[in-house]
């Protein structure tokens, strides 16, 4: 009968000690991780790699100027095409068609497509915007990010109008509003902080979004803001210079992917803080 | 919709008028909101039929010249265009795998201690630094793999494993050869730390779902913690368990770029885990803008929507679990 207990209390004891390990052992990681990026990228951060260009191979020196415009631009224009895109269909989905069978429908093939791997949507847009084009260009990059940016923002645009209060829109159609008028002055305004969270994950999710920009905005070593020519971006800087055996690229790589992960860091917990506002008033 | 009482007043012609317009056009407006609305719900919809449409054109000519053989076929040889996708599938599915088999232990393992065991006021900041491992763009898993990790495997874990499972027969050939560093293994271990999130952020939801009164039950008839969890918890999460790993899933089956740096690229099949492999996004990203032909580019987007096809099955699996505990708690 002891025997009994204290064996069931060891298999707890060591089970119990078995989770705080994977715990510590996850949290380890993110630490090692991070750590390796600061170690990494502090020894050769200096201002010249916000004002210099990418430098040719073999050279010393040089910054990530003409990634940074190039990244800044293509996220820039994938969130503007595509969260109207994504907030559009949310408000269907939670005002007008609620309980359509559309909407499952939507709901299912937009859960599916947002966790679907990015580098399926780079050789989607490759097929319809690059070929037909004959040439790689940031539009084209923009266009595969914009495709990202839909589901995200479908997705938390369509779960932030359904908490709003039906009282509310009772309240305004027994008013006499319309019903567009109403979603736009009063759903938007009630929801407005959660729709803004979900812009900004998207915009942390497609910051490091390397796959869908290999084949679709490809690189360009030199500055450039044209949109119908290729376009250099950090991510793929990243995966050229990492892989390069010049010792100044693989420095490069380090600094650009300090950048981005502190960048949708700051995203992410922004997001984070702004939805646990909204929870608390 | 918009209706109007009549004025009760006597109002005049001219007032009636405006008034009609005026209600007219908040008329159109709101039919050209629902309108637009709703073509932007099933652009969602097209836009899904077009990837898969765009992806079937693009791979035709691979498919219609190479047919079944493509699926099972070793070679990979763009000088006689001579293309098959096995070595690219087998690699997916067994970084894929393993990596699964690594982070779905480990990944419980947290939920649990999250769930039960963490002090209250520690649950939400360990919960979302364990998030943040999924907010890491995986580009940098790849460059911290290639330059940290997959050295550190190669001066020791590798080195380990080959001297242990050395002398066994079966087992030597999943570890044999040189330790390389980068390869099969490591990609594995990258990937797994990468779902670990994943699995953790959906299981923690499941479990906190189950309702307190079994669990106080359980721990009133003198259950220990990991009998509770054992027993009561995991039975009733099971579905939403296996949604989450699912997911998890398929984010493993199509990762590209922490891969592609650690995984070297080699086209071929080996029994060895040690030894560089190739998995579907990993050949993509490499080759494709290199690839010369349209026999060549239309074998990499074949490769693509296989990978698509794939996904689309485990992630649809996915979530009609999910979307079953959904309705369950709903």
């Amino acid at each position: 009968m002891i025997d009994l207990y204290s064996r069931r209390r060891h298999r707890n004891s060591l089970v119990m000690g078995l989770s705080i390990g994977a715990t510590l052992l996850g949290l380890g990681w993110l630490a090692l991780i991070l750590g390796a990026l600061i170690y990494e990228s502090f020894r050769g951060l200096s201002l010249d790699v916000f004002t210099q260009m990418t430098p040719p191979p073999g050279a010393s020196g040089g910054g990530l100027l003409n990634p940074i415009v190039g990244s800044l631009m293509m996220s820039a224009l994938g969130v503007v095409i595509g969260t109207p895109i994504g907030i559009l269909a949310g408000t269907y989905m939670a005002e007008y068609g609620r309980f359509s069978p559309v909407t499952g429908v939507v709901r299912f093939i937009n859960d599916i497509l947002l966790s679907a791997p990015s580098i399926i949507i780079g050789l989607f847009i490759y097929e319809i915007v690059v070929a037909p084009m004959g040439h790689f260009s940031g539009l084209a990059g923009a266009l595969s990010l914009a495709v990202l940016v839909v589901p995200i923002v479908v997705r938390t645009t369509e779960d932030m109008l359904n908490l709003v209060p039906k009282e509310l829109r009772e309240a305004s159609s027994a008013l006499g509003t319309p019903q567009a008028r109403m979603i736009w002055n009063i759903c938007y305004r009630a929801a407005r902080a959660g729709i803004l969270t979900g812009v900004l994950l998207a915009v942390a999710r497609i910051s490091g979004e390397t796959a869908p920009l290999l084949f679709t905005a490809l690189n360009n070593q030199f500055f450039s803001t044209n949109l119908n020519a290729p376009m250099s971006s950090l991510p793929t800087v990243i995966f050229q210079f990492a892989l390069s055996p010049y010792a100044d690229w693989q420095r490069l790589a380090w600094i650009g992917a300090m950048i981005i992960t502190f960048a949708v860091l700051a995203f992410s917990i922004i997001a984070r803080a702004l939805a646990a506002s909204r929870k608390q008033s | 919709m918009v209706d109007f009482a009549l004025p009760a007043a006597a109002a005049s012609r001219q007032d009636w008028v405006t008034r009609a317009k005026m209600l007219g056009r908040l008329q159109l407006s709101d039919k050209a909101f629902f309108h637009i609305t709703r073509s932007a719900a099933w652009f969602v919809l097209i836009l899904l039929g077009a990837i898969i449409v765009s992806l079937v054109i693009g791979a035709w000519p691979a498919l219609s010249k190479f047919g079944f053989s493509f699926l099972v076929s070793q070679s990979w040889n763009p000088v006689t265009e001579n293309f098959g996708a096995l070595a690219p599938i087998y690699g997916t599915v067994v970084t894929s795998l393993i990596a699964m088999a690594i982070a779905v232990p480990i990944g419980l393992l947290i939920t649990l201690f999250l769930t039960e065991i963490c002090p209250l006021w520690l649950r939400n900041p360990i919960g979302i630094a364990i998030e943040l491992l999924a907010g890491i763009p995986s580009i940098i898993y790849g460059i911290w793999g290639l330059f940290v990790f997959a050295p550190f495997l190669q001066r020791t874990l590798q080195p380990f494993l080959i001297d242990v499972f050395g002398p066994i027969p079966v087992l030597n050939t999943l570890f044999a050869g040189p330790p390389y560093g980068i390869g099969v293994l490591t990609s594995a271990l990258i990937l797994a730390i990468m779902v670990l999130p994943f699995i953790t952020s959906i299981s923690r939801n499941v479990f906190e779902a189950v309702p307190p009164v079994l669990k106080e039950a359980a721990y009133g008839l003198g259950f220990t913690t990991w009998e509770v969890v054992r027993y009561v918890v995991l039975p009733y999460a099971r579905v939403g368990v296996i949604g989450g790993v699912m997911l998890g899933l398929g984010r493993a089956l199509g990762e590209t770029m922490a891969v592609t740096f650690v995984i070297g690229n080699a086209h071929k099949v080996s029994s060895s885990l040690l030894a560089p492999g190739t998995t579907i996004s990993a050949t993509i990203a490499n080759e494709f803008t290199e690839a010369v032909g349209d026999v060549y580019t239309s074998a990499l987007i074949a490769l693509g929507l296989l990978l698509f096809v794939i996904t689309f099955i485990v992630l649809a699996a996915a979530r009609y679990m999910l979307l079953r505990i959904e309705r369950r708690a709903g």
